[in-house]
């Protein structure tokens, strides 16, 4: 017997409802208005009195309107057709829509029920499993999409039966699992899970160790992301965070991308599924769309299905995840999500925190956080859900509380700063603000002496001081004039410009530059250390100046062309010459 | 009026902008008439429902009689709106009679983001400072930011008549009669009346009826973007005192403000507006230009913030020293959107020579402090400062009116004057093929 209830109360998508029985924390329910049934949550009760947040318009609600509660979370459904797929962020297929305007109530299956599923089984009779092993495998796409005991399976099964390999659709058993108390239970390839609840479903979250490429230089060489780590990226309006986090999601080493499109503009999500069908995946040679999944809840789309959004990215890299591969989550901006809670809970007239956000604001973000990491599976096998989120600091300050809260959480800082961005040195990340906590990884160390070179973590902080150094140095020319301070001075200013023109900056605009794989990115690192740890004499500033100007365009000239060809080459000659 | 009609004569609580009585079967967002002003729904809590009056509650008793009209604000649509001006109500205000059409609810659905296309149109204006640095794109969204005693509207109403648009449709909050004027005279001088649409609330008008106005502009906007296939531009001036009129009625609401005593709504309040801007797959767009006005050019304010959020970029006016020129600031300005066209629809080398050409006037700068703290300058930093003087006259000004070849150029032009080749930085295939030697 469902609970009901009636509307009471309407500010806009906060309304109140009198309910006629139990109703739980964070439960579903619709509201009927008029024949169109609105989705919505239930965020506080108070004796018979429900607050719920409607994920839609309430536009022409009235009080007396009935509503109806489904005795169940927000849940996404997880099987084989989520990648290439666009949804909104309550996992509405946006795809299959037919207006051109969202209807309200307008509700679309997240899955293809029609399509079938190559199907190999993993399992056989007999075989004992817990929640979360393999049962069989669909192809979706490349991928090898495995089909699993849904994660909401308690206790131990036995196998009675698993599909042979053959062509199913999502909704037909391929598995009979038998229970401790020697019930059959159905398996198909969909599954069900509330989004706001971590899947588990393995065996242990070891730390991350190893290094996530992305082809930009500033992240991979001086503040690498692990696998399964996270990161955030704050920065003021047109500093580029959109950009870099479109350059992380074409050329990221992962197997699955899901982008959260969290109450951001709707051009930017126009621009992927634009761009990335055409795309190829630098790794795989496939097509980009093929890894990659959208979530999109735009700025203009209800802001109480924002913070469902980034739940629903979540959940979905999760399941990649139990089958061994590697996810990355992009969200943009979970900012726009606090704004979101700051809103409901502005409405329901808590007491505030700072700024007005929630006072339980730093918990929610952490515990979100904590859901990404890399996992070792039941099967020994590995996955990872690496997370990258940005975030929009009002007034471009960073002292705000989603900026402080997320700095608590995350383990990669990638400031962009205004300074950098308005004399076009994009990406605009500082280089000393910035850090990867990564770098202090013994695992990561060992990782990259491995698989980049001996010595390399030594060189890159090297890099770093010799930026830290010419920072000083411009200060003391800015204070003492060009000609108050000693010629060494110059020299350090110089140097740190060129790893900042050679090594920091990049453009994400030119089709070579703007993917730099790791072996290049170490070439050139080399190259430059090189360069600066050489001594220089010069007569004057502006001799020395005129010297690494022209090294610097030498070296820009060799990242805009092709790794390894001749004309790479050319340049590296001309460069050692300069340096003779 | 409606056959069916609810009256009551009884108000619980008055405030400068809102009312509230007890009333049955009201819905949410639904108008109402208050002592013959309008007035909508804002929020119901049991039988208590609170009315936001948009004309002001001044003199409105408490057996003022109100009725319920059961329907949210609306715009009737058709072929007729064209070259009319209206108040924030769409009622007209130039003695033409009133339209025949559709009748639309105001503040309708989002566009399905899946349903969308790319912006892929160059909006030619024929000023450097745009059309070089900041390149406009037909379904862009983008605000002019600038202090009140700049000329950003007559430069708005410059790039509305120069741009290649079916319809202009100007949406005037809070303007003084005399703005309004100027626009008027401007359509009609440049014989383009036949395309303009007006909905104007002038200073002169209560503030809260603002709130009408961007959503009945682009209510038209929508019916020929989306019904006439049109490419359709918005013009939304000025943008900050829609924001104070938000506050305005948040407060009397008793809402918690968060920053600058803002409603904490506010980025979705705004997005709502700026986001109807769109490419849609027919040939119809919908192009967004506005005016946020700052206060002595602080954009970390809640609103020029959370706008810059929102929009593709901004563009930002600034009175040039050095020239005595208004300028397109090239570092605080940004065009999103820029590179679907740049080197696409315009001359390849365009994206490069926008960047060096900003980055040797950041240069400029530089050495500009290096004089201003009494140090020697390099010969460099000469050289860059003639280029900043150049650059400033010959392509940022707002005055220039050229086309984006042109701009082009120039910009070559300059480089070659004052700096080597290596000096810019720029790609080397380039420089072989446009450096003037």
């Amino acid at each position: 017997m469902k609970t009901k209830g009636i509307v009471t109360g309407i500010v806009s998508n906060l309304v109140t409802v009198k309910v006629d029985g139990p109703v739980a924390e964070n439960e579903i329910c619709y509201i009927d208005l008029q024949g169109v049934k609105m989705m919505a949550e239930v965020i506080k009760v108070n004796g018979d009195i429900a607050s719920v947040q409607v994920f839609e318009s309430t536009r022409g609600l009235k009080g007396g309107d009935t509503v109806e509660f489904e005795g169940r979370m927000l849940e996404v459904q997880l099987g084989p057709g989520l990648l290439s797929s666009v949804y909104d962020g309550l996992q509405n297929n946006l795809a299959t829509m037919t207006e051109v305007f969202l209807q309200r109530g307008e509700y679309t299956d997240p899955l293809d029920r029609e399509k079938k599923w190559d199907f190999t089984p993993l399992a056989q009779a007999g075989d004992k499993v817990i929640a979360a092993d393999w049962l069989g495998e669909v192809k979706e796409g490349w991928l090898p999409h495995k089909i699993m005991v849904p994660f909401s399976f308690k206790g131990e099964y036995t196998v009675k039966s698993v599909k042979e390999a053959g062509q199913y659709t999502v909704d037909e058993v391929i598995a009979v699992l038998i229970n401790e108390e020697g019930e059959e239970i159905k398996v198909t390839m969909v599954q069900k899970w509330p989004v706001k609840v971590a899947v588990k479903g393995y065996k242990e979250k070891p730390r991350p160790s190893r290094v996530m490429e992305t082809g930009v230089r500033v992240i991979d060489t001086l503040n690498p992301i692990a696998e399964g780590g996270t990161g955030f990226i704050p920065g003021p309006f047109g500093c580029g965070k959109t950009v870099l986090q479109h350059a992380i999601a074409k050329q990221g080493d992962a197997d699955v991308i899901v982008m959260a499109a969290c109450g951001e503009r709707a051009n930017e999500v126009v621009e992927i599924f634009t761009e990335f069908p055409e795309l190829i995946d630098p790794h795989t040679g496939r097509h980009l769309m093929e890894r990659t999944t959208i979530i999109c809840n735009t700025s203009n789309m209800p802001v109480a299905a924002r913070e469902a959004s980034v739940y629903t990215a979540m959940t979905i890299c999760e399941y990649y995840r139990a089958m061994g591969l590697k996810c990355l989550l992009l969200a943009d901006s979970t900012s726009r999500w606090a704004q979101a809670l700051r809103e409901m809970s502005n409405r329901m007239e808590e007491l505030p925190g700072a700024d007005a956000f929630p006072v339980d604001l730093s918990a929610i973000i952490s515990n979100f956080y904590a859901r990404a990491g890399m996992v070792v599976l039941n099967n020994g096998q590995t996955g990872a859900v690496t997370f990258i989120g940005t975030v929009s600091p009002a007034g471009g300050n960073l002292k705000e509380p989603v900026t402080e809260s997320t700095k608590k959480a995350a383990r990669c800082f990638y400031a962009l700063e205004q300074g950098r961005a308005d004399q076009k040195r994009y990406p605009a990340v500082g280089p000393l603000e910035s850090y990867s906590k990564y770098l202090d990884y013994p695992e990561i160390v060992e990782y990259l002496d491995e698989t980049v070179e001996k010595g390399w973590v030594d060189k890159v902080l090297h890099a770093k001081n010799l930026i830290r150094r010419g920072k000083e140095a411009s200060e003391q020319i800015n204070i003492l004039g060009d000609d108050g301070v000693p010629m060494s001075y110059h020299v350090n200013f110089w140097k740190s410009e060129l790893i900042d023109y050679v090594i920091l900056q990049q453009d994400a605009f030119d089709a070579i530059d703007a993917l730099c794989p790791m072996e290049r990115q170490r070439f050139m690192l080399d190259l430059v250390l090189e360069l600066c740890d050489k001594d220089y004499e010069f007569e004057d500033y502006e001799k020395c100046r005129d010297f690494f100007k022209n090294l610097i365009n030498e070296l820009r000239q060799m990242n805009y062309s092709a790794w390894e060809s001749e004309q790479f080459w050319a340049y590296n000659e001309s460069v050692k010459k300069m340096i003779a | 009026m409606k056959a069916y009609q609810r009256i009551y004569t009884r108000l619980e609580g008055i405030t400068k902008a809102t009312v509230s009585l007890r009333a049955k079967g009201v819905s949410n967002e639904e108008l109402a008439v208050v002592a013959g002003k309008l007035a909508q729904v804002v929020r119901t809590k049991g039988d208590l429902v609170t009315l936001q009056v948009f004309s002001g509650t001044e003199g409105i008793p408490t057996d003022a009689e109100v009725c319920f009209l059961g329907e949210p604000p609306t715009l009737k649509v058709s072929e007729q709106l064209s070259g009319r001006f209206f108040d924030a109500y769409g009622h007209p205000i130039d003695g033409g009679p009133e339209v025949e059409g559709e009748e639309r609810q105001i503040g309708g659905p989002s566009v399905n983001p899946y349903k969308r296309r790319q912006p892929s149109q160059l909006i030619p204006t024929g000023i450097a400072g745009i059309d070089l640095n900041n390149t406009l794109v037909s379904g862009q969204k983008i605000p002019f930011f600038a202090d009140p005693d700049q000329p950003y509207n007559q430069v708005m109403a410059n790039v509305a008549l120069r741009a290649d648009v079916d319809k202009i449709i100007l949406g005037g909050m809070g303007l003084s009669n005399d703005d309004y004027l100027f626009f008027r005279h401007s359509f009609e001088a440049a014989g383009a009346l036949d395309k303009i649409i007006c909905f104007i609330n002038t200073t002169e008008n209560p503030p809260v009826e603002r709130l009408l106005v961007p959503d009945m502009a682009l209510t038209a906007a929508e019916y020929f973007a989306v019904e006439k296939n049109e490419k359709v531009l918005v013009l939304l001036t000025d943008m900050t005192l829609y924001a104070d009129a938000l506050s305005i009625v948040s407060n009397r609401m008793d809402q918690i403000p968060s920053k600058d005593s803002m409603p904490g709504s506010l980025y979705s309040d705004l997005a709502k507006i700026y986001e109807k801007a769109v490419q849609l797959p027919t040939e119809g767009s919908i192009t967004i230009i506005a005016v946020t006005t700052l206060n002595d050019g602080d954009i970390t304010h809640a609103i020029p913030d959370n706008t810059g959020y929102i929009t593709e970029g901004q563009l930002f006016l600034r009175a040039d020293s050095d020239t005595g020129k208004v300028i397109i600031d090239p570092f605080r300005s940004l065009s999103r959107l820029k590179q679907l066209v740049q080197g696409k629809k315009t001359r390849e080398d365009h994206s490069q020579v926008m960047n060096a050409s900003v980055r040797l006037y950041a240069d400029a700068q530089n050495a500009k402090t290096k004089l201003e703290n009494g140090f020697d300058l390099s010969d460099y930093d000469h050289r860059c400062l003639a280029y900043a003087k150049d650059y400033a006259r010959e392509l940022l000004a707002i005055d220039v009116n050229i086309s984006i070849e042109e701009m082009l150029n120039t910009a070559w032009k300059l480089f070659a004057r004052y700096f080597s080749p290596a000096e810019t930085g720029i790609k080397q295939a380039f420089i072989d093929k446009y450096w003037v030697q």
